[in-house]
């Protein structure tokens, strides 16, 4: 690989009973560009966690995935509420999902930890009332 | 021990898009980022819930089949999803406990 790759994702923030598509098309890619498993199911996981809480917490949003040859980076960006308070956040089991997702199985307030468990760094770039940036590398070197 | 191997003991398929698919191990729950970050590669997830993201869930974190205790089912739409998506699912009567009783001495 020379060049990056890059996949572009508009993440709509209607419909969360069929969201994770972006990350399900992800996983597909990687796949074919051979890249190991355990590899893949990192971004996988850290990319629909993210997607998910665009499309629970911000009203949608939009994905960027670049691959290059030493690392996997996945970019979501949202003009939702913001975050007030990250480190809040980032606690598990903090949760602000209401209930009509959480029955639906979100809202456990684990999204943001496995996010950052699964990758090798994450950046949350977040002002309340404007929106949420959130970076994230998976190192392949 | 293969997916399809359930069907002997009493387990239902839903869908077996892969039959052959190896289990390696169980996880129980029902809340998805915990099976996200805690279930690991090829576990059979045994859960009762029944929606869309399931499917999602199943893919992305790789688990071998979703076990769907308690006589829980999926609707049609939902079904067919999995089955294009290539994701094993199959029913129980057991509760979960129950369920993965079975599987323990499956899996030994
Ligand atoms: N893109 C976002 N925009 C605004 N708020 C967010 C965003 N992502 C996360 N949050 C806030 O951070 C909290 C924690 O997120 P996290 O993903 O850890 O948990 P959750 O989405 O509530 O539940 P789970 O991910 O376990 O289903 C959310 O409840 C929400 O308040
Ligand atoms: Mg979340």
């Amino acid at each position: 690989m020379s060049e990056d790759l890059v996949f572009h994702f508009d993440v709509d923030g209607e419909n969360f009973t069929s969201a994770g598509q972006a990350s399900v098309q992800v996983k597909k890619n990687l796949r074919q560009l051979g890249l190991s498993p355990e590899i893949i199911r990192r971004v996988s996981i850290a990319m629909y966690e993210g997607e998910i809480n665009m499309v629970i917490h911000a009203g949608g949003g939009v994905a960027d995935v670049r691959v290059n040859e030493n690392y996997i980076e996945i970019v979501l960006e949202d003009h939702g509420p913001g975050i007030k308070n990250v480190e809040m956040a980032m606690q598990e089991g903090y949760s602000t999902a209401p209930d009509d997702v959480r029955s639906l199985g979100f809202g456990a307030g684990m999204g943001l930890p496995n996010m950052k468990r699964y990758t090798d760094s994450m950046k949350i770039d977040t002002v309340v009332g404007e929106g949420t940036t959130i970076t994230m590398r998976v190192n392949l070197v | 021990m293969t997916v399809e191997k359930l069907l002997e003991h009493g387990f239902e398929a839903v869908t077996l898009p892969d039959p052959e698919r190896e289990i390696d191990g169980v996880y129980i729950g029902d809340l998805l980022s915990w099976v996200m970050g805690r279930a690991r590669s090829d576990n059979a997830w045994i859960t009762i819930m029944s929606n869309m993201n399931v499917i999602a869930v199943a893919t992305l974190a790789d688990t071998s089949c979703v076990i769907l205790a308690e006589g829980v089912t999926l609707p049609d739409d939902i079904r067919e999803t999995a089955e294009a998506k290539g994701v094993n699912v199959l029913t129980t009567q057991l509760p979960a406990y129950e369920a993965a009783m079975v599987l323990s001495g499956l899996l030994k």
